[in-house]
């Protein structure tokens, strides 16, 4: 196959990697120019459709149980709601939703003059979300230990608390001590040592605004669709793990005077998960696919830039295809890898 | 998935394709068609019209060819791609010929196994602003955001041109030049950058035309030709003097109009076939050249028909003009 392609006079091999790229990258998250490598393409690419697959993963989690929950509600209203949404979002390709949802942004927002505005500090408008970058000064790492020595001291605090419960059943609020270890003893910190860190604010300069940080619409919009999308998939899984858990379940938390909310963090929820999390892993799985859709609208993701842009510039279809491909290959089974363990550690343990 | 999945097929089909023996003309002749692939929508260069034909001087590129090759300029099919396809899609073999406002480049002809078999238009990368701007020049878009195409030269060109007058921008991307105009159309971006001749075609297809000007800047030299793979000789000089066989017939001031009348010079009589042995040489019928400018035209008449004076777009012939007419369009002689 190699020589096939030689003696077509296509170059082989991958030192296409190490050659400048000579175009720019909308958006890149590790340093990036013109005058960065093809391999860097691939690590900007890739650092994108990680990023842009987490935040899908989290936000399509948060709406997914939700709605899950919300679709087996007593209250006629809110179940029709999300069984509506549900079959609205699941019943339409994914690609057609992106699409739609990033023309309505580029429809919606004002030009960058006009922007919406919010304390003078955060800006909408068609070329993104700008907000405030915050800038660490020296110092400021200690405010990070602080903060994070008193989440560790928190979590014994209370675990303390909760074994005294179980041992003697009386009750602590250990609210305060809380509030004081998390919020208290940072913020005191910081103003100690001088507020170390300040912020870089986005202005108006020219075109665009400059300074701070930013979102791009293609990024929000592909981030939204994703999670909308996959969400209805996760609160179907939700639904599925609730109504396996028998009614008698649910009858005997409330007989033993648990409230309603009591019975479904603490009886239902966690025998409902045993049931959910395979297929919800699987979603997950299926949105970081979905995110290479990215490229019908521009999002500097792997399979833009890098299967598409790279590509057309040196032309070595197999090799760069390769790569994407174990690229996706590597996350599927690492996930995979992920939803074998957590089913191991939840399924049922001998009685 | 979806946009992954076309390379990789094409890939593989690549792969496949490469062990046989490369003869097009063969396989053209047997198909009775040519796959030809042209842009998915650029006015005056490869676009379908109300009646679903095809229409451009890529368009005519195409159908030059298969009137060499077949007799009849209609027997083209023609595969629409966006700028990242094409290259996979003819190195792959799902197309004959490629002719879709390609720019000839060195990295292209050296290094990925294609021949670019001349110009047919001579073009620049321009920029396009909303009058409304008040920006007159390239130089004063520092900061800007541009609309443009991914995987073209525009894009090597636009960051070289900003790298080396220490400008900084932003980019916006999208696969085809219609996604580009609607960035543009809705602000998305400042300005769309492109060829100056698909700004003109642009332009036109906007709600209102005289809301946007293209600015006088070029910042680099983008010649357009038809491009076939490398390994198959034959069918790089079909299509080389399929191109030539215009502009010679313009030169020797052939046109459909008039290609039946009774020509004294001798190298007209050879290009239309009527007298030497040019056509066995090529492996074509003798008729060849006639079929060209009698079903296509000469290249003015393609040029004028397609983006001239003859349209909307009203490009004036500039650096496409002919040789002895202030432009560089020079076929080499046909003898």
């Amino acid at each position: 196959m190699l020589s096939n392609i030689e003696s077509r006079g296509i170059q082989t091999g991958f030192g296409f990697l190490e050659a400048e790229s000579g175009f720019d990258i909308a958006e890149y998250l590790i340093d990036y120019s013109s005058t960065s490598t093809n391999l860097r393409v691939f690590y900007v690419g890739l650092i994108n459709t990680l990023v842009v697959s987490a935040v899908g993963i989290v936000f399509a989690s948060i709406i997914g149980l939700i709605v899950g929950i919300a679709r087996l509600s007593n209250n006629w209203l809110i179940a029709k709601l999300a069984g509506g949404y549900i079959e609205l979002f699941r019943n339409i390709p994914i690609l057609l939703q992106i699409l739609f949802w990033y023309n309505l942004a580029l429809m919606v927002l004002p030009h960058p003059k006009q922007s919406f505005e919010l304390f003078d500090s955060v800006f909408v408008n068609l070329r993104g979300i700008y907000m405030p970058k915050p800038i660490t000064e020296n110092g400021f790492v200690w405010v990070l230990v602080v903060l994070i020595l008193g989440i560790v001291l928190k979590i014994l605090l209370k675990r303390y608390y909760n074994n005294k419960k179980d041992n003697t059943g009386i009750k602590t609020n250990t609210l305060s001590y809380s509030l004081l270890l998390v919020v208290g003893l940072p913020v005191s910190v910081y103003f100690l040592l001088g507020s170390p860190l300040s912020f870089d604010y986005p202005t108006l300069k020219g075109f665009n605004f400059k300074g701070g940080m930013s979102l791009s619409p293609e990024f929000l919009s592909l981030a939204f669709a994703l999670s909308i999308y996959t969400a209805t998939y996760i609160a179907e899984a939700i639904r599925a793990g609730i109504e396996s858990v028998s009614k008698g379940q649910k009858e005997a938390a409330l007989a033993m005077g648990l409230t309603q909310k009591q019975s479904l963090k603490l009886v239902i929820l966690p025998q409902a998960l045993r049931v959910s999390i395979p297929p919800i892993i699987n979603q997950y799985l299926n949105l970081t696919k979905n995110s290479s859709l990215a490229a019908a609208i521009g999002y500097s993701e792997l399979v833009s830039v890098f299967a598409g842009t790279v590509l057309n510039q040196v032309g070595q279809a197999v090799e760069i295809i390769l790569m994407t491909m174990a690229v996706y290959l590597t996350i599927s089974l690492v996930i995979s890898l992920i939803l074998n363990i957590v089913n191991r550690q939840m399924s049922v343990k001998g009685r | 998935m979806k946009k992954l999945l076309k390379p990789a097929v094409l890939s593989v089909l690549a792969v496949i394709n490469l062990s046989s023996k490369a003869d097009t003309l063969s396989d053209v002749q047997a198909k009775g068609s040519l796959n030809c692939g042209v842009s998915t929508g650029l006015v005056g260069f490869s676009s379908t019209d109300s009646a679903g034909k095809w229409k451009g001087l890529d368009a005519d590129m195409c159908r030059a060819v298969a009137a060499a090759t077949l007799g009849d300029a209609n027997k083209v099919k023609f595969v629409p791609l966006t700028a990242k396809e094409r290259f996979t899609a003819l190195q792959s073999g799902e197309v004959d010929l490629l002719s879709r406002n390609t720019t000839w480049t060195v990295t292209r002809d050296a290094s990925m196994g294609l021949n670019f078999a001349g110009v047919n238009y001579y073009d620049g990368q321009g920029f396009m602003v909303k009058k409304s701007l008040g920006v007159t020049s390239a130089k004063e878009l520092d900061g800007a955001t541009f609309c443009l195409q991914a995987g073209t030269t525009t894009e090597l060109s636009l960051a070289d041109y900003f790298r080396s007058n220490g400008m900084s921008y932003n980019s916006s991307l999208s696969d085809t030049s219609a996604q580009t105009k609607k960035g543009f159309a809705t602000g998305r971006c400042d300005a769309l950058t492109s060829d100056q001749s698909q700004l003109y075609a642009l332009r036109t297809t906007l709600k209102d035309p005289s809301s946007a000007i293209v600015l006088k800047d070029v910042i680099s030299k983008e010649p357009l030709g038809p491009v076939v793979r490398q390994g198959d000789d034959k069918w790089f000089n079909i299509v080389k003097w399929s191109l030539n066989a215009m502009i010679g017939a313009e030169e020797l001031g052939i046109s459909s109009k008039n290609i039946n009348n009774n020509f004294k010079n001798p190298e007209a009589l050879r290009l239309l076939g009527r007298s030497g042995k040019l056509h066995e040489y090529l492996g074509l019928e003798k008729e060849w050249g006639y079929n060209i400018i009698s079903q296509v035209g000469n290249y003015a008449q393609s040029f004028d028909r397609n983006v001239g004076k003859d349209t909307a777009l009203n490009i004036s012939r500039g650096l496409n003009a002919l040789w002895v007419k202030g432009g560089i369009l020079y076929s080499p002689p046909f003898r």
